[in-house]
């Protein structure tokens, strides 16, 4: 089998991270920390940056490691409202960046097409928009505000985490379908280097979303259900 | 004939490699520890004559809709290999159920009857959409029930459900608004006919 580095640990220096899966240079970001990464380590960095060193690590396993599973102990470890917050942080960034640059090369790209072809898309494209907007207010308004107060220690209401594992919508069937639109059945007219342009950021959008989903079922939902089922055993 | 493993458990891919070179007939074309749509598509690619899943590569909440999700990517029949659990009510959406417990002549008889009997009522071949799904879309894209559809066309909603399953399959799209978007750019309606 091969041999590969499977775990990433705070001990690591931050530069090796990058080295090792530079995607993680979005998961840094949204965590709030800055590059400028000179030789320290995760732990260092995280310090400074008064992030907890153990979500953020969770998190880049999460992100770089096919298949993986956190281990009991290490949600135990990890503070919830850390990965809350790279949550609510990759809302913003897909709604106010990723959305917003594929709205111009989108409108860019279907420029030369007949109107009625290029309504179609753009309103394709609009709705698809429109639907993970609904999806992540849903998550903000609704499960956000129920694992503060969780975490907190407050009341819990009728609310639960299974409840969210069980509305919790596949927000990734229409971004694939504009993604085979998009490679395999584009008017002629429209350009190559635009179309590919988009599909690089179209296929890094659904990878990017796809981890997103495994940080909320994998990481946040069980974290959540520990705290419940603690809360249930002190009453 | 060759068969496609989709398994995360090794030592079960080794078993059934063992089995198979025991006793001849199949072989393994290729094996997957989980099902990303990067071995989705390698799975449509694949000349395979079945595929066996240990239906565990799934989420609880998704394993009772296994065999039709592989079906978008293939048509050959389907056959789970179980490491957990599975109740009856699930397992009937198989060609055919494996058990750890199967002598390895058991496991040879059950692939040899799904793989034929499948061969009898496959639907449809090829990469291009077939006149009839093409009619199909069409409905599809303008807003049809799927037991509108088997009324229009006399079929039963079964074979509608079979048809859609294979445009899916080889355009990719799977919604109904991607349909729509399919059917007006590739002129199969006219786009004031929606909406």
């Amino acid at each position: 089998m091969k041999q590969e580095i499977k775990y990433f640990s705070p001990e690591m220096k931050m530069a090796d991270l990058v080295e090792i899966d530079y995607r993680l240079l979005t998961v840094i970001a949204r965590c709030g920390l800055p590059l400028g990464f000179g030789e320290k380590t995760v732990a260092n960095m995280c310090a400074e940056a008064d992030v907890d060193a153990r979500a953020f690590i969770l998190i880049c396993n999460m992100y770089s490691c096919f298949g993986y599973v956190p281990a009991e102990e290490s949600l135990k470890e990890a503070d919830p409202l850390t990965i809350l917050k790279y949550l609510q942080r990759s809302h913003r960034s897909y709604m106010d960046d990723g959305f917003s640059s594929m709205e111009l090369s989108i409108n860019e790209l279907v420029a030369p097409c007949p109107a009625a072809q290029r309504k179609v898309i753009l309103d394709f494209f609009e709705d698809y928009r429109t639907e993970v907007r609904s999806h992540f207010e849903y998550e903000e308004t609704v499960f956000f505000p129920y694992v503060e107060s969780v975490v907190s220690g407050g009341s819990t209401g009728d609310y639960s985490a299974s409840i969210f594992e069980e509305n919790h919508s596949n927000i990734e069937e229409k971004l694939k379908d504009l993604t085979n639109i998009v490679m395999k059945y584009l008017p002629a007219a429209c350009s190559n280097i635009l179309a590919n342009k988009l599909l690089y950021s179209l296929f890094a959008l659904s990878e990017d979303l796809g981890k997103h989903t495994e940080i909320e079922n994998l990481i946040l939902v069980p974290m959540v259900n520990r705290l419940e089922a603690l809360k249930k055993s002190e009453r | 004939m060759k068969v496609f493993l989709i398994m995360p458990s090794q030592v079960m891919v080794r078993g059934i490699e063992g089995v198979f070179r025991d006793m001849g007939e199949f072989t393994v074309a290729g094996a997957a520890t989980f099902l990303t749509p990067r071995e989705e598509t390698i799975l449509k690619n694949i000349s395979a004559d079945a595929v066996i899943v240990d239906p565990a590569v799934f989420p609880h909440s998704a394993r009772s809709n296994i065999k039709h999700h592989i079906a978008e990517y293939t048509d050959v029949p389907v056959i789970a290999f179980p490491s957990i659990f599975i109740d009856e009510e699930t397992a009937r959406q198989y060609d055919a159920v494996l058990s750890l417990y199967d002598s390895p002549a058991d496991i040879i008889h059950k692939l040899r009857k799904a793989v034929s009997s499948s061969k009898d009522n496959s639907l449809s071949n090829g990469d291009e959409l077939s006149a009839r799904e093409k009619d199909i879309l069409i409905c599809v894209a303008k807003g049809f029930l799927n037991k509108e559809i088997a009324d229009m066309f006399n079929i039963s909603i079964h074979t509608v459900i079979s048809h859609r399953r294979n445009i899916t399959r080889k355009t990719g799209i799977k919604t109904v608004a991607g349909l729509t978007v399919y059917a007006i750019l590739n002129n199969l309606i006219d786009p004031s006919s929606v909406e």
